[in-house]
């Protein structure tokens, strides 16, 4: 175990967000979730008992019936801001004290950083790179990225959880975006950090990052594991032509794959989306362009650790390989 | 006589120096204590009254006036839920952020007096605020921390926002302008990752950058972009960079995204953003919770883009 090396990772300055990251994810995690559950708890007294759910305080903050139900912003609301303002302050204060901006030598397009890494933030686009060509990771992914966020607000039919903490009412909403918010991207980041290293090859924690490692390429195109080599479709081109069977039978091969994968994921995803019987509850108000794209967008969320798992586990690069772009 | 009209003169101006000093001494102690119980209520203090206008008794009214008629202040309603001003819901990572935004315009500003964005200046610059601008170092590091730190901070607000439901109906359009807010967050600390002009900027930004050149129809090595004909000096990528790399023309656009346009876009977004956090009703919750049973008309599906706001 390296253990300076793992020391020198997280402790250098640019890094110390994820760390903090780290930790605060899964506090705000479990802060949130004992709303939820205490929320929820609530709800299953009310459901069971209808005739008190018409006269009981709804809430789980405390309560009593002379309190009014407002405040006034001044000062109750702007006294918290005031103290949030000083903290983060004295916070930054204290980092900035503490901690220098890391300033390397000035650019030089001729000496190549090794690892040259994104900013953190983007550290899952690169990491994303691994596992699909750059149009996908660094141009489709991010697109679908946006517009998956800013269609939630359209496509969760779900009137529940307007405004308060649960997780029994809003189960499929919660896990969709716990997985690709903590599972696709957080996680993405920590692995860009810390187990990326030169060469952008994979260290586990605690391994000396060699920057004279040299990893074989054992990566193998899904047409090659079937053995596509265009023999039956060079039968049917003009001689003239015979030299292209190769490239046209892995273009028309990589297709079926494709389609394959969305209508199982597309299947799958839609009984996930009608797994339980609110959730058919709610499939059934949803108009068609709110299922397709959520179903859309889920089958691109699950696309990522696919191809993760056929990169890593099967050592397969590309599923559909044609002269143009590969996927 | 002259004398007792010196004796008379002596004393008279002794007792006069006497009497005065009691005076004086009598009137500082009073006007001194004045002047101290005045500081313990700071309101109503001329100095005060005439920059805050409004008297500031502890009435209800006067209150909500405090609030109202504050430029800074009348962003926020006069009232708030009572639930809402405790911690545990927000997390309060949406003020935080705007803070940040805030601070990061500040220190921002100071650092643009040091700093020229042109390939020769630009490094040697930063060197200077390391080394011999007072505080200089101070600045650089929280303009930096504080970037990371809003970053952070926007996240663990969408997060929030997402697990409170706050993004549902009535307040669809304004997730979707937090969600531009965010990206453009990024931007702005990614634009301002190759400023110092070091490596790490160099190579970060040209590892970003490297992506626009794949992108599909407008990037020379995209899918298609060839045959539309895209090069590297047509492309995407060159319209990001001015220029086929990172170089002088990449440092000034990223300069200019990152001091002018981008900021003024965010503002622009911001107001939108609190506006529309007023108008929608104020924050979401904390809300009484909502039965499975109360949902109204089950099975009535209508359109998403015809469906007007505020249906159940």
């Amino acid at each position: 175990m390296n253990f300076h090396q793992m020391w020198e990772i997280a402790s250098s300055p640019d890094n110390v967000p994820i760390v903090a990251l780290l930790f605060l994810v899964p506090f705000y995690c479990w802060y949130a979730f004992r709303q939820a559950l205490a929320n929820d708890r609530l709800i299953e007294k009310l459901e069971a008992d209808p005739a008190a759910a018409k006269t009981a305080h709804r809430k789980t903050q405390p309560y009593h019936p002379k309190w009014e139900r407002e405040v006034h912003t001044w000062p109750y609301l702007m006294r918290m801001e005031l103290v949030a303002a000083i903290l983060v302050t004295a916070l930054l204060m204290v980092w900035s004290i503490t901690l220098n901006a890391p300033l390397e030598e000035p650019s030089n397009p001729n000496v190549t950083m090794n690892p040259a890494k994104a900013p953190w933030y983007f550290l899952g686009l690169q990491e994303m790179l691994v596992y699909f060509d750059p149009w996908i990771a660094g141009v489709v992914m991010p697109t679908l990225i946006i517009v998956g966020l800013l269609a939630i607000p359209y496509i969760d039919e779900n009137p529940l959880g307007n405004g308060y903490y649960t997780y029994k009412q809003r189960k499929f909403a919660i896990w969709t975006f716990m997985f690709g918010f903590i599972g696709l991207w957080v996680v993405m980041i920590v692995i860009g950090t810390f187990i990326r290293g030169p060469g952008w090859m994979w260290f586990w924690p605690g391994q000396t990052w060699d920057a004279s490692r040299v990893e074989f390429a054992v990566n193998r195109n899904l047409d090659q594991v079937f053995g596509v080599d265009g023999t039956w479709i060079a039968m049917l081109l003009p001689a003239a032509h015979k030299a292209y069977a190769p490239i046209l039978a892995r273009t028309i091969f990589g297709i079926f794959p494709l389609v394959i994968y969305f209508l199982v994921a597309g299947y799958a995803m839609f009984r996930v989306m009608t797994w339980t019987p609110f959730a058919r509850k709610i499939f059934q108000r949803m108009t068609l362009l709110q299922i397709l794209t959520t179903n859309i967008v889920m089958v691109f969320m699950l696309s990522l650790p696919i191809k993760i798992l056929l990169r890593l586990l099967l050592r397969i690069k590309y599923v559909w390989v044609t002269p143009w772009f590969s996927v | 006589m002259p004398e007792d009209n010196g004796e008379e003169k002596k004393t008279g101006l002794l007792d006069r120096v006497r009497s005065d000093v009691k005076t004086l001494t009598d009137t500082v102690k009073e006007k001194g204590k004045e002047e101290i119980n005045a500081l313990k209520e700071p309101e109503k203090t001329q100095l005060y009254r005439s920059v805050f206008r409004v008297k500031h008794d502890e009435e209800p009214r006067n209150r909500a006036l405090s609030v109202l008629s504050n430029v800074f202040f009348h962003l926020h309603p006069a009232k708030v839920n009572r639930d809402a001003t405790k911690y545990n819901f927000t997390w309060g990572m949406g003020g935080i952020t705007f803070y940040l935004f805030v601070v990061l315009t500040f220190t921002g500003v100071l650092l643009m007096f040091y700093y020229h964005p042109s390939k020769v200046q630009a490094f040697r610059d930063i060197l200077y605020l390391e080394n011999d601008v007072p505080f200089g170092k101070l600045l650089r590091n929280m303009h930096r921390w504080a970037a990371h730190l809003m970053i952070i901070a926007v996240w663990l607000h969408m997060f929030r926002v997402f697990l409170t439901g706050s993004y549902k109906r009535p307040r669809e359009f304004n997730w979707c302008v937090g969600v531009l807010l965010m990206v453009l967050t990024m931007l702005l600390s990614f634009t301002g990752y190759l400023l110092p002009d070091d490596q790490l900027g160099f190579w970060a930004v040209t590892v970003g950058t490297n992506m626009g050149r794949a992108t599909p129809l407008l990037g020379s090595e995209g899918p298609f972009g060839a045959q539309l004909g895209m090069t590297p000096y047509n492309d995407v990528r060159f319209a990001l960079l001015g220029g086929s790399i990172v170089d002088a023309n990449a440092l000034l656009r990223a300069y200019i995204w990152h001091c002018i346009a981008i900021p003024l876009i965010a503002a622009i977004l911001m107001a939108v953003h609190f506006w529309r956090v007023r108008k929608d009703g104020g924050i979401s919750g904390p809300a009484p919770v909502m039965l499975e049973s109360e949902i109204k008309d089950e099975r009535k599906p209508r359109p998403v883009v015809l469906k007007p706001s505020g249906m159940q």
